[in-house]
């Protein structure tokens, strides 16, 4: 730590505080009530993932991490958020449908989960290179958010959003893991995450010609 | 035998860009031998001894890969004899653009499923899969009905989180890699399954549920399964005969890879603890869910969740001769069920209908066809002399002799009253008097042909494998870990 030149303790502050941006805007986006800002807060988001990435870049001297932060930023923060908003754009429902359960309620079960989250995985013996534990517990509690996000709103956005950022929750945790693995494989997790999101915005445009709404309620013929 | 490995590589995903532009025909004939020509590259991998590598080392197949390879390229150019009695030839620019779109999506998923099983590491394996997910979303979604486009959004939805998770236990996995190989390693399988002994023991542990999980969305393993019925019952039948007998066993060859590592590493005990939790939840699940479906479809995308809590049960068992049997089950499952599959195509097809009140003298209906549905129903049940009896046996061996012995007594049950909801529904649909509004004969000699191909197999697999097949097979369980 000493011979990185900057003191230890701003460093991993840094790295906490950016992963736990992460974690606010995911409890921002179960709260929203538009589309429009949802996809905003995921831009957000990937944009803080992105920073955390060139942080971890900077800091521990991972070159090909420059590479994946600057993929991650163009797809993330610029193309993905671009796709969806144009078909909300398009379809002009820009209120979401809105929830099965109270947003207290939510809220409340958001930080339960959380709190679980953050505990469990914060006391796994992990000893990483790139960054301290407590973004991988973030991270965690980001995951289990996601899953509330999308079995809560019932809006075909807001489970399309709930998927992102499960793999922004992924990406912090990577960054803590495997800040080394091979640029290959993380660039073809790029590029599964744009083709994962071009079948979501199709499947999102048939759904809405088909049904007139983005609302998940019309889906509900199949059962048993 | 790197050439193979190439040439698998390459020729469905040149097939499918070649359906992408062409005509119906031509469509039909590439993709035609396509399948089959990957299918004889895959068979002359069964009896090398060797581990083949290419491009550098991106590529190996060991005897697992080849077993799962051996059910995807089978299942693929089967499923092409099928597609090409299955799509009627139209002249409307519709049927034109369905037909390119369904050719170039069917062998671009086919080319997934078959890389899933080659490619050399836990990362290239967990693309390969999502490649499949994304891809088969859309064949699901092809037929733009409202059932279609339902069933499409709750696949892509459920199996990418799935995914996402599968994709956590992979870093987990990689973490606890780099702590004994350091930051940068080659991520192949050797030099991991060669760290495993050093590797720490709660992240292995770890990793290996969320693999379980994860992967498992995709298998079909309750409480995860639910895209599964959906997404079988309203994709057109080629792909649910690709869906349930090739895209579900190569998610389980995942979690076979991560089994791989964690029994090296923590020992056997844990993964199979999860397994037959994962397993035992699946098979009571589908044994009584199969006696209350109305829709032929669904009834075979329960069976198939059946199945695959037979495979994950079967891997609970510690005796090497019931890992045996579950890889040949994998084998005879794709066999029975992809010729359930396009027996029901063609009855389908015959009645204009799903629903199996509306579906009577089957038998009759089809004088080829469904007769051969029906021994495809009885195959699926265990019955002798075809392949899954031979499977279903080595398992309960298995399981008997390491000493699960209610355990096996409980499979045993649970596949029996499977087998009563099955037969029921089948001798329901079939054995009845054909309505005097049906005509009889066959929708299409293609579609029947490919149910001889099935059969085929079946009696093969059942009666007397080959014995390069049963090396094949005693190889993958050997590293698997069976100690014989």
């Amino acid at each position: 730590m000493a011979a990185l030149g900057t003191s230890p303790t701003t460093l991993t502050d840094a790295a906490d505080v950016l992963a736990l941006l992460v974690l606010l805007s995911e409890f921002a986006m179960l709260r929203s009530s538009l589309s429009r800002s949802q996809v905003r807060l995921y831009a957000f988001q990937s944009l803080c993932v992105s920073v955390l990435a060139g942080f971890v870049a900077a800091t521990r001297h991972i070159g090909e991490l420059y590479g994946l932060m600057s993929m991650s930023f163009v797809l993330k923060v610029i193309v993905v958020p671009m796709i969806i908003l144009r078909l909300v754009k398009e379809v002009r429902v820009d209120v979401t449908a809105g929830h099965r359960i109270g947003v207290a309620t939510m809220v409340l079960l958001a930080i339960v989960l959380s709190i679980f989250g953050i505990f469990v995985v914060g006391r796994l013996p992990v000893h990483s290179r790139s960054l301290p534990i407590l973004p991988l517990a973030l991270a965690a509690a980001v995951i289990l958010v996601s899953f509330l996000l999308v079995i809560v709103r019932n809006d075909v956005v807001s489970q399309a959003i709930g998927f992102f950022s499960l793999e922004n929750g992924v990406s912090v945790a990577s960054l803590v893991l495997a800040a080394g693995l091979p640029l290959i494989v993380e660039l073809a997790f790029l590029f599964d995450l744009l083709v994962a999101v071009v079948v979501f915005a199709l499947l999102m445009r048939v759904h809405h010609g088909r049904a007139g709404t983005l609302s998940t309620q019309a889906l509900d013929r199949l059962r048993g | 035998m790197g050439a193979v490995l190439i040439a698998i590589l390459v020729l469905p995903l040149a097939a499918s860009v070649v359906c992408l532009k062409a005509p119906m025909p031509t469509a039909k004939a590439v993709s035609l031998t396509s399948g089959v020509a990957t299918f004889g590259l895959a068979l002359t991998l069964v009896s090398s001894h060797q581990v083949a590598t290419a491009l550098s080392g991106w590529l190996r197949a060991d005897a697992l890969s080849v077993v799962f390879l051996l059910a995807v390229s089978f299942l693929y150019g089967a499923t092409t004899v099928f597609a090409v009695g299955y799509l009627r030839p139209g002249e409307g620019p519709a049927e034109a653009r369905y037909s390119r779109r369904f050719f170039a999506g069917l062998n671009l998923f086919a080319w997934a499923m078959a890389m899933a099983p080659i490619v050399n590491g836990l990362a290239l394996l967990w693309v390969a899969i999502e490649v499949t997910t994304v891809v088969s979303a859309l064949l699901v979604a092809i037929g733009d009905t409202d059932g279609a486009v339902e069933a499409a959004w709750k696949y892509v939805l459920i199996a990418s989180m799935g995914l996402g998770i599968a994709l956590l236990a992979t870093v987990f996995m990689y973490y606890a890699g780099s702590t004994v190989l350091g930051g940068s390693y080659e991520i192949f399988y050797p030099k991991l399954l060669g760290a495993a002994p050093y590797l720490p023991p709660e992240i292995v542990r770890l990793s290996f549920g969320l693999a379980v999980l994860g992967f498992g969305t995709k298998m079909g393993l309750v409480p995860v399964h639910t895209w599964l019925p959906d997404a079988h019952s309203e994709a057109p039948t080629p792909v649910s005969a690709l869906l349930s007998g090739a895209l579900l066993t190569v998610s389980f060859y995942a979690i076979l890879r991560f089994y791989q590592v964690t029994e090296r590493a923590i020992g056997p005990a844990f993964p199979r603890d999860v397994l037959l939790v994962f397993g035992l939840a699946s098979l009571v699940l589908a044994a009584l869910y199969l006696a209350s479906q109305r829709d032929l479809k669904r009834l075979l995308a329960y069976s198939s969740i059946e199945h695959m809590g037979i495979l994950a049960i079967g891997m609970s068992f510690s005796a090497p001769i019931a890992i045996v049997g579950v890889l040949l089950h994998v084998l005879a499952h794709a066999a029975a069920k992809s010729t359930a599959f396009f027996g029901a195509g063609s009855l389908i097809r015959k009645f204009g209908t799903k629903d199996m009140d509306r579906i009577r003298g089957g038998i009759g209906a089809l004088p080829w066809s469904g007769p051969m549905f029906l021994l495809a129903v009885l195959a699926l049940s265990a019955m002798p002399p075809f392949g899954i009896f031979r499977s279903e046996f080595l398992i309960v061996e298995g399981g008997l002799s390491s000493g699960a012995t209610a355990l096996s007594a409980v499979l045993i049950v649970l596949v029996t009253c499977a087998f009563l909801g099955l037969s029921w529904f089948a001798s329901q649909t079939m054995l009845t008097p054909t309505p005097e509004s049906v005509v009889r004969g066959e929708v299409s000699v293609w579609m029947a042909g490919s149910m001889v191909i099935g059969l085929v197999a079946l009696v093969v697999l059942g009666l007397h494998p080959p014995a390069q097949l049963c090396g094949l097979l005693e190889r993958a369980a050997a590293e698997l870990g069976a100690r014989t």
